[in-house]
């Protein structure tokens, strides 16, 4: 059984068979790597883990529980953070309250009326937000605002505000789409920092092979909606399917 | 102090002192001269505004400073609050204190109805809903709820009201267990009269309780999520918080600020009608608060007492003012400077308004406090220049 497990999941939109028959488990403790060519339906797939689509049928089962029908701060709060393609953060604050929220959000949970409690008397949400920012190197830059911050300080940032509330599953969405060569190595060895420190257990919709195959340890292949295959990167390299619906084509 | 840091402190301080001796600081001119009968504000009355109103729009500023929400419809809370009020006195006695108690609940009750249904949506559309439930709400209270609110006349209380917890000997008036709001003490310096009025004291120490919480609000981990609301709701859910309930909160405990503001009103004089509810209530109070700077501490404060300032002074001066002023110039020079003002001033004091209002906006998006905080720029600069260092932040 893996922490998350995708069964038989449909969508459609009008005559569009967006996912069909998709079913995808993650094992706990990995990272596991979805990919496919445009229009696969791996942003659809990602919506329905989130909660912001519901599926037509199927189910979608996370930690034992089903996440479908609950919403996205719901499906946070049992465990699961995601990264954006462009990175989401809270712009107009600081990069150190950017970090004390999900401390905030993982202590509290998704309300409390703390209206007359001071921010500096919280030692312990500003100590997890200082050893998060030490973790990824932007202490220095604690009170800069963030939408001051270099695209690949924001993605960072991103990644410690999802990091900081130690979640059981880390979803990332494209996380190096738009970068430049640098900034993706930079974000590969980020986030193989991360596995190696953390263990944290990721699923990676992406379409950079070079990234997908420097982490992945399982690779889903989605093409028109539904599973081609699901293996380790080594034989998906080597998969006449596989190069046939995707590979075969980047090689032109 | 208090659970403020120092500036935040040093801040609430400086308000407190210009509320207990605003009586005093607004007399800057002997008060029978001629720029004292002019410019003059410290007298009760216009006090009473200078505070109830900056009660207003501190709690507006909660709303639309930290979650970005555009309330148009903010003075339905206010006259809720003084109906309420001014029912207690009705019913009850003078005593303001179930009266303010009452206007703050009852407010507070509204506007969670108002905010459950109008925060469904966001921006523009949330700003139209809030304004069509004032509106609604001040055709309700002019037209089909006259048995409640006494319709064009305008509530009031009469001789024959229950009244059942009024003694004999009880004051007529609002009163604070007998400490009555229109009593006051009058103080005669050479050639100035100063007035303390004991209605503008209590306004005040709800003025200055109201700034103290709205510092508390801005400072708390809830005032830091209402901020985030405004800057990122999608990251705001997908972090595990929802959004709906802080944004309901912000905009009750809002309306609660407006509710205590309307008691007041009916507290320094229980009367009240439907206008205090019109759209142009509402739209005045976002004047307020984008004139004295959106989302500061104390640029709510600033914008209501400049407005109430100007309302009452700008509007009393009239020709032969000026013409008194001039008198000093030839005929025909101090005939065409009349000329030229004449349209800004007495009823045109919404054109000086209005234009105050666009250059605000167009040199000063941050209102007020961002002139402020330019003017100590700059004497920072200077201070630099001469000593090495000297930085203070200039306070928000």
């Amino acid at each position: 059984m893996g922490i998350l497990e995708v069964k038989g999941v449909n969508k459609r939109f009008g005559g569009l068979q967006a996912l069909g028959n998709v079913n995808l488990s993650v094992a706990e403790n990995t990272v596991h790597a979805i990919i496919g060519p445009n229009g696969a339906g791996k942003s659809t797939l990602l919506n329905v883990l989130v909660g912001k689509l519901i599926p037509d049928s199927g189910s979608v089962m996370f930690d034992g529980q089903s996440v479908l029908g609950r919403k996205p701060h719901e499906i946070n709060q049992m465990g699961i953070s995601r990264v954006f393609q462009t990175p989401e953060i809270f712009s107009d604050l600081t990069v150190f309250e950017n970090v004390m929220i999900p401390c905030f959000a993982k202590r509290d949970g998704a309300f409390r009326m703390h209206a007359l409690e001071s921010v500096f008397h919280e030692k312990d949400i500003k100590a997890q937000a200082e050893a998060m920012l030490a973790d990824v190197n932007m202490l220095e830059k604690s009170h800069m605002v963030a939408s001051s911050l270099s695209r690949g300080d924001k993605r960072r940032l991103e990644m410690a505000m999802c990091l900081v509330q130690d979640p059981k599953l880390l979803l990332l969405d494209e996380p190096t789409a738009g970068m430049a060569r640098a900034d993706t190595e930079n974000t590969i060895a980020l986030l193989k920092e991360i596995r190696t420190k953390r263990g944290i257990t990721m699923a990676i919709i992406e379409h950079d092979m070079n990234v997908v195959f420097s982490l992945a340890e399982r690779i889903t292949v989605l093409a028109q909606g539904t599973p081609l295959v699901e293996d380790t990167p080594e034989n998906i390299k080597g998969h006449p399917k596989v190069r046939e619906a995707y590979l075969g084509e980047a090689q032109v | 102090m208090l659970g403020l840091n120092k500036s935040d402190f040093k801040l609430f301080l400086i308000v407190c002192l210009l509320a207990l001796a605003a009586p005093i600081l607004l007399n800057p001119f002997p008060t029978d001269s001629a720029l004292g009968q002019s410019f003059n504000a410290g007298y009760p009355a216009l006090m009473q505004r200078f505070v109830i109103f900056g009660i207003l729009v501190i709690g507006f500023n909660i709303l639309f400073g930290l979650t970005g929400y555009l309330s148009f419809g903010h003075a339905a809370f206010l006259g809720v609050g003084s109906y309420a009020a001014v029912w207690m006195f009705k019913l009850l006695s003078y005593n303001v204190v179930p009266a303010i108690l009452l206007s703050v609940v009852v407010a507070g009750v509204f506007s969670v109805v108002i905010g459950y249904v109008s925060l469904r949506r966001s921006g523009i559309y949330f700003s139209i809903l809030t304004l069509a439930f004032a509106q609604m709400s001040y055709q309700l209270a002019y037209s089909v709820l006259t048995p409640i609110t006494n319709g064009e006349t305008g509530l009031q209380v009469y001789n024959n009201d229950p009244q059942i917890l009024m003694r004999a000997g009880d004051p007529t008036v609002p009163h604070l267990f007998g400490w009555r709001m229109n009593d006051k003490t009058e103080l005669s310096m050479g050639g100035w009269n100063f007035v303390f009025e004991n209605g503008y004291y209590l306004a005040a120490i709800f003025m200055i309780i109201s700034f103290y919480l709205a510092i508390r609000i801005f400072r708390s981990p809830f005032g830091m999520m209402l901020r985030a609301i405004k800057s990122n709701q999608t990251r705001m859910s997908y972090t595990g918080l929802n959004t709906k309930p802080y944004m309901l909160a912000a905009f009750v405990i809002s309306g609660m600020y407006a509710g205590l503001a309307g008691g007041l009103l009916a507290a320094m004089d229980p009367l009240t009608g439907a206008e205090r509810m019109f759209w142009t209530a509402s739209g005045e109070i976002v004047v307020m608060a984008i004139l004295g700077g959106v989302g500061t501490l104390i640029g709510p404060v600033l914008g209501a007492g400049l407005i109430k300032y100007l309302e009452n002074i700008v509007s009393k001066i009239n020709d032969s003012i000026l013409h008194s002023w001039f008198a000093f110039m030839p005929d025909w020079l101090d005939n065409l400077l009349v000329g030229i003002i004449h349209p800004f001033i007495g009823k045109g004091w919404h054109l000086t308004l209005g234009l105050l209002f666009m250059a605000v906006v167009i040199f000063l998006p941050g209102g007020l406090v961002q002139g402020g905080q330019k003017i100590g720029a700059l004497f920072n600069r200077k201070k630099k220049s001469d000593a090495a260092d000297g930085a203070t932040k200039p306070a928000e």
